[in-house]
């Protein structure tokens, strides 16, 4: 049996191997084809084929309308505003007459301290005056943006004479204070661009940056190290510094703290590390320096090394808008690329005769500025003893920024701590004080605290009443 | 819509390659000077603040035609006002000031109800508020900056609009800006129509959710677009969007056309996603009682999730509102930045828009209101229907003030203005950026204070330099309604 077996499969391979050396009689390039190149060029064939064929993949099925619509129903949206406000906001006092050092709350006469009305302007007669000849003359609103008939000549009076005060070749007026930082920001600065900014900026500043798309370096508050080596490590690590621009922005006097920015020695790091400052001087314009310049006035440094100034004029001005100043290349930048300036109404012409108004006003009493000087460093002095609060702000900053000693551990439970504080010196002494609010956008991350607006105006009575106030309350909240 | 003809826009597309070629011309010859003469100093290693072709628009296009922006004027901007000349002897790099002014015919400023200049009623109440609390509270809205007038403001607005909150803020812009981020995040989706303002689109920029975009008042698209985006959920993850909020406007500032409300609101409820009405142009200036496009278009304001507006068009003044529910305007007044950082709006300002909403209201004891509103509907069909006849192209709907009258070539934009303003007609052009490149228009806005003639005379001067530029684009109608008006009085 496996003899036969045997003589078959020996007979099967003597056939194939005699196929397989039998000349085909073929000849292709002049090379012989035998049988066996046949079987292998077939091989090789399918071996091809078979490596070309496409993996079997399972098709793509799209969603059909019904699934859609299934998926349209399911689907429950969250609410529009998050529901987390068991924590009921205290209503804001209403003020029934002009916010000056004393104002009406409810009927009874209250020490202001929550007006950034640094030079006293609010209420000024003749600051008055030229708003009504302007309200008269131009109404009250401009109807229109900058580029389109909204151009008054009060405007460009305006832009001259602030430029003339703080000494720059020009200067662009914007209609909002609080808008005029986060235009400007993304104007100069654009993806791919390198911004360092302290972290105790407020939330305007940090929208800036946020529209910007810029990569954004934040140093410690007012720490001068820290800046420097955040600007050391960033310079190590760019390739190309000629196409690539760098800013640091800092305000003067900071919202948040009090503090006064060292100017000196960050235009000493932005001229070594070739960085250009924007300055946000919305409370320090009007305030430092011995005719009001701001910063660069009281620091001795000259105009032209700051590049970028901003400034919001609901402060010392007592008026509204804003204002950015630089050189003619900056501020002509500005008036076709900045938002803010370009796509909304301008500022209305009486708020810029205020500002001229304000402006004449400085430049007429410039001992106005040592009276507050005066206010700020008497109150200082009162409140040096205060019960669980301390003062943190710089002795010659107008915003007077008191902490509490020791915090009570989240922010939450500290700003229900100051509020009560705040509005039990309300209705049982009659001074109005403020704590700083946190949105829940904000970003920064500086303790809470209480904030007093002084303001030249104030006379000693208003400022002891404060004080004695304050401790009175805190004595008590704190025992 | 707009219908571009195949050889304008040739000839368009032709001169703007050729303004294109000649100024990479003159950028090559600058580049030139600039390896002669040194750098300065101060500058060196510095990055230049605009780099290559970043301005290589404003220094080559715009700056030619610097003169037709930015006119400033020496009055109050009413039906008639007095423009400041401008001279220049750098061929428009700098414009300087001269003393003389004309007086010219407005065309350009949002004026729709005539409250800009000095009112019989707005005024003396304007002036008796400066007295009494000063240009500026200089503090925010929870600090001490909140008085009687923004109470009583907010609880009229409230009232005018037909919701059950308002909250001010002293900007339009920074209204959008600031409040968007506050009420939608990350994960939240945000699908806004394709022409909307710049400050929406800065606001939707800021909140950091996801931003779609649909096809300019096209309800079946925004359909379309949300099936799309619920079934897939948010991009990579695929998890379920937190919520959804269609951003629309009530009347489009560069076209003139009303937004088809009623059907992006019945979309928006049958796919529960949130409504934001953006009445910027629109609330005093349509409407039988001025209450904007819902009363315009039948639209129940219940309806509506969030109602925006502005007061600078037909207020005449500044600012702007939110108007919610009670729940809404209660968290922002708690979140909202621009509601806790910003100074409060200017006592004044506020004073002048409780006035002329109680004048529109009629609750001055006069018609005024009701006269205004009837005169500006009056106003803007008849102008409207008259452009139409000269076959200019007109765009916009009917009862809308605003009404675009396309140019199209890059060189017609300042000849139009330019002639107009020689016939002291002052009109507003605008080109990109603000339009698409090739659609430049000039734009008219119709106020409540002209008076038949002048409209007439507008349309005369108009018509002319309209002949003279040739941008008469549709055929004319013969003027068939002259002789008629002959045949009757005869």
């Amino acid at each position: 049996m496996a003899s036969r077996i045997m003589d078959v499969i020996a007979n099967a391979l003597n056939l194939i191997t005699s196929a397989f050396d039998a000349p085909t009689g073929a000849i292709i390039f002049g090379v012989p084809i035998d049988g066996h190149l046949m079987l292998e060029a077939l091989l090789v064939m399918v071996i091809v084929f078979q490596l070309t064929k496409k993996s079997h993949k399972p098709p793509k099925k799209p969603l059909t309308e019904k699934e859609i619509d299934e998926l349209c129903d399911e689907w429950v949206p969250e609410p529009l505003t998050s529901d987390s406000t068991e924590e009921t906001m205290i209503e804001p006092p209403t003020l029934e007459s002009a916010a000056g050092p004393h104002v009406i709350v409810d009927g009874k006469d209250v020490v202001n301290f929550a007006s950034a009305n640094y030079l006293g302007l609010v209420g000024n007669k003749n600051v008055i005056d030229s708003c009504v000849g302007s309200l008269e003359k131009y109404g009250v609103g401009s109807c229109g943006p900058r580029t389109f008939y909204g151009t008054m000549d009060v405007h460009l009076d305006c832009e001259a004479r602030i430029a003339k005060l703080i000494g720059m070749p020009d200067c662009a007026l914007y209609s909002y204070g609080f808008c005029t930082i986060f235009s400007v920001i993304p104007a100069f600065s654009k993806k791919g661009d390198i911004i360092v900014a302290d972290e105790g900026v407020h939330w305007a500043v940090q929208n800036g940056l946020d529209l910007s798309r810029s990569t954004v370096f934040y140093f410690k508050h007012n720490d001068m190290k820290s800046l420097e080596a955040i600007l050391e490590k960033i310079n190590s690590r760019i390739k190309e510094p000629e196409k690539v621009r760098r800013y640091i922005v800092v305000e003067a006097i900071y919202q948040n703290s009090g503090q006064i920015a060292p100017l000196n020695e960050m235009v000493r790091l932005k001229e070594k590390h070739k960085f250009r400052i924007i300055l946000d001087e919305s409370h320090s314009f009007g305030v430092l320096g011995n005719s009001g310049r701001g910063l660069a006035e009281y620091c001795g440094v000259p105009n032209e090394k700051i590049d970028i100034i901003t400034a919001g004029m609901g402060n010392a001005l007592a008026t509204d808008g804003g204002l950015c100043t630089g050189s003619v290349g900056v501020v002509n930048h500005q008036r076709l690329m900045s938002s803010a300036y370009l796509f909304t109404a301008s500022l209305p012409p009486y708020l810029a005769s205020a500002a001229i108004g304000a402006l004449e006003y400085l430049e007429a009493n410039p001992s106005v500025l040592t009276k507050l000087r005066a206010n700020i460093a008497f109150l200082l002095k009162e409140l040096s003893d205060v019960s669980g609060l301390a003062t943190v702000s710089h002795p010659l900053s107008p915003i007077i920024f008191l902490k509490l000693k020791k915090s009570t551990g989240s922010n939450k439970t500290d700003m229900h701590l100051l509020d009560s504080i705040t509005n039990q010196v309300l209705k049982e002494h009659s001074v109005l004080i403020v704590t700083t609010k946190r949105s829940s956008l904000d970003k920064c991350p500086l303790p809470l605290g209480l904030r007093l607006f002084v303001s030249a105006s104030h006379s000693e009575s208003d400022l002891a009443k404060a004080a004695a106030s304050l401790k009175k309350v805190a004595a008590v909240a704190f025992s | 819509m707009v219908r571009l003809p195949y050889t304008t826009a040739l000839t368009t597309l032709f001169s703007y390659g050729l303004l294109f070629v000649f100024g990479q011309l003159r950028d090559f010859f600058r580049k030139l000077l600039g390896w002669i003469r040194k750098p300065k100093d101060q500058l060196k290693g510095y990055a230049p603040i605009c780099l290559g072709l970043e301005d290589f628009y404003v220094r080559r296009l715009y700056l030619r035609i610097q003169d037709c922006f930015g006119r400033p004027i020496a009055s109050a901007p009413d039906s008639w006002f007095d423009v400041v000349e401008r001279c220049s002897n750098d061929n428009n790099k700098t414009l300087h000031r001269t003393e003389k002014t004309s007086r010219c015919l407005n065309l350009g400023s949002y004026n729709y109800l005539g409250f800009a200049a000095a009112d019989e009623y707005c005024t003396p109440r304007v002036i008796q508020s400066l007295k009494e609390y000063s240009a500026s509270t200089c503090s925010t809205r929870v600090e001490g900056g909140t008085t009687k007038l923004h109470v009583e403001l907010e609880e009229l607005v409230a009232r005018f609009v037909g919701k059950e909150a308002a909250i001010l803020f002293g900007m339009g812009y920074v209204t959008n800006s600031a409040l968007i981020p506050c009420i939608i995040g990350k994960g939240g989706l945000i699908i806004s129509d394709s022409l909307n303002h710049n400050s929406i689109v800065n606001g939707a920029r800021g909140s950091g959710a996801t931003v779609r975009v649909f096809q300019h008042n096209t309800p079946s698209h925004l359909e379309e677009v949300l099936r799309e985006q619920i079934a897939e959920g948010q991009p990579r993850t695929h998890r379920p969007w937190k919520k959804i909020i269609v951003i629309v406007e009530g009347i489009y500032s560069m076209e003139g056309e009303l937004c088809k409300l009623p059907e992006i609101i019945a979309v928006c409820k049958k796919y529960k996603a949130y409504t934001y009405l953006d009445e910027a142009h629109s609330i005093g200036a349509v409407g039988k009682s001025g209450r904007g496009v819902c009363e315009l278009l039948g639209v129940d304001p219940a309806d509506v999730d969030i109602m925006m507006g502005t007061f600078t068009k037909s207020f005449g003044s500044c600012g702007g509102y939110i108007a919610a529910s009670k729940e809404i305007i209660q968290y922002l007044k708690f979140s909202c930045p621009a509601h806790l950082y910003a100074t409060s709006m200017s006592p004044p300002a506020v004073q002048q828009v409780i006035s002329a909403i109680k004048v529109i209201l009629g609750e001055d004891g006069s018609s005024r209101g009701a006269q205004k509103l009837a005169r500006i509907r009056e106003n803007s069909n008849f102008f409207r229907s008259e452009l139409q006849k000269m076959g200019f192209e007109v765009l916009g709907d009917n009862d809308s003030p605003v009404m675009p009258i396309m140019l199209y070539n890059p060189a017609k934009i300042p000849a139009f203005s330019r002639e107009c303003l020689q016939q002291n007609v002052a009109v507003v052009t605008v080109a990109f950026p603000a339009t698409p490149l090739l659609l430049a228009r000039a734009r008219i806005c119709i106020s409540a204070s002209h008076t038949r003639e002048d409209l007439i005379k507008a349309l005369e001067v108009i018509s002319k330099v309209g002949d003279l530029i040739g941008v008469k684009y549709f055929p004319a109608e013969p003027p068939k309604h002259l002789n008629q008006g002959h045949n009757k009085l005869e």
